[in-house]
């Protein structure tokens, strides 16, 4: 297992990840750096994703859609900050067909820092909902059971 | 949903509520028991008055109810509101573990994912 620890606090409403990979940062930076890469692990099997656009510039914009077997969700990355191959900020949004983020559905914050550490590369992830509504909104979309099947699927693809 | 209409206020004021440890440890200690205010300010440090404010700041971001009982008031902690953001954050969690384990298989030697046909199967 890449994760060496999660660390999620209920209070502030943020999770904080580390994953340790046995690949280089250029190696790790490109999963977010190259769409088609980025497509293989974003969204869980039963919702793949496909990124339509995809610009790493501060103030860029990255839009996705994950097809589902029922219906299709759109979402859109705001770039905030971004510092290759070791660093990336953005605000996640769902949105809607024209990648215009959707009012009245959860965002969130995500920062994301590679290091290198002993030849391997270490990712901390930071992500945290924009607020207590926004957390409040995820849980009432029931994506839950679509995200538990699909970690077992990965359980399946990994045994 | 009750949550539906939190206004923009209710939202900076549930932040602000949790974002204070004496507060957060009323939290907790209105969790597992039903303290009134007056045996709940023994424990703190503080004036009566000061955790009788601290009581009355998470009352309206609506994390505890105060019960009247005789010429006291019960404080207890709304275990549904604090529930909700575990769930969030579980499944957030869920999600990155998810990403991660996927990533990871991306990156093991001999397993370069060059995808010469397109997916046949419905998974993806």
């Amino acid at each position: 297992m890449s994760i060496t620890s999660v660390d999620t606090d209920y209070e502030n409403l943020t999770i904080t990840l580390i994953a340790d990979f046995d690949a280089s940062i250029e190696q790790v930076w490109d999963l977010w750096s190259d769409p088609r890469k980025l497509e293989q692990w974003w969204g869980p099997p039963t919702h793949p994703a496909t990124f339509e656009k995809h610009e790493l510039t501060p103030g860029g914009k990255a839009t996705y859609y994950m097809a589902g077997p029922e219906e299709a969700m759109w979402g859109a990355w705001q770039i905030t900050a971004v510092d290759p191959p070791t660093s990336l900020e953005f605000i996640n949004a769902f949105a809607d067909k024209d990648g215009t983020p959707v009012a009245d559905m959860p965002i969130f914050t995500v920062k994301v820092r590679l290091t290198e550490r002993d030849g391997r590369t270490r990712m901390e992830m930071h992500e945290r909902f924009e607020s207590r509504q926004d957390m409040e909104m995820m849980v009432n979309m029931g994506t839950i059971d679509g995200l538990q099947q699909a970690v077992s699927q990965i359980d399946g693809l990994l045994a | 949903m009750v949550v539906d209409e939190l206004t923009e206020d209710a939202v900076d004021g549930l932040f602000h509520a949790l974002a204070d440890p004496t507060r957060r440890d009323i939290l907790r200690r209105c969790a597992t028991d039903e303290p009134s205010v007056s045996r709940l300010a023994r424990g703190y440090p503080m004036s009566f008055a000061a955790v009788q404010k601290h009581v009355a700041v998470l009352e309206r971001a609506g994390l505890v109810t105060k019960q009247p009982r005789g010429r006291e008031q019960l404080v207890r902690t709304d275990t549904d509101a604090v529930a909700r953001a575990r769930q969030a954050l579980d499944d957030l969690e869920r999600t990155w573990r998810g990403r991660v384990d996927r990533m990871s298989a991306l990156l093991a030697p001999g397993t370069e994912p060059e995808r010469e046909n397109p997916t046949v199967s419905g998974t993806g």
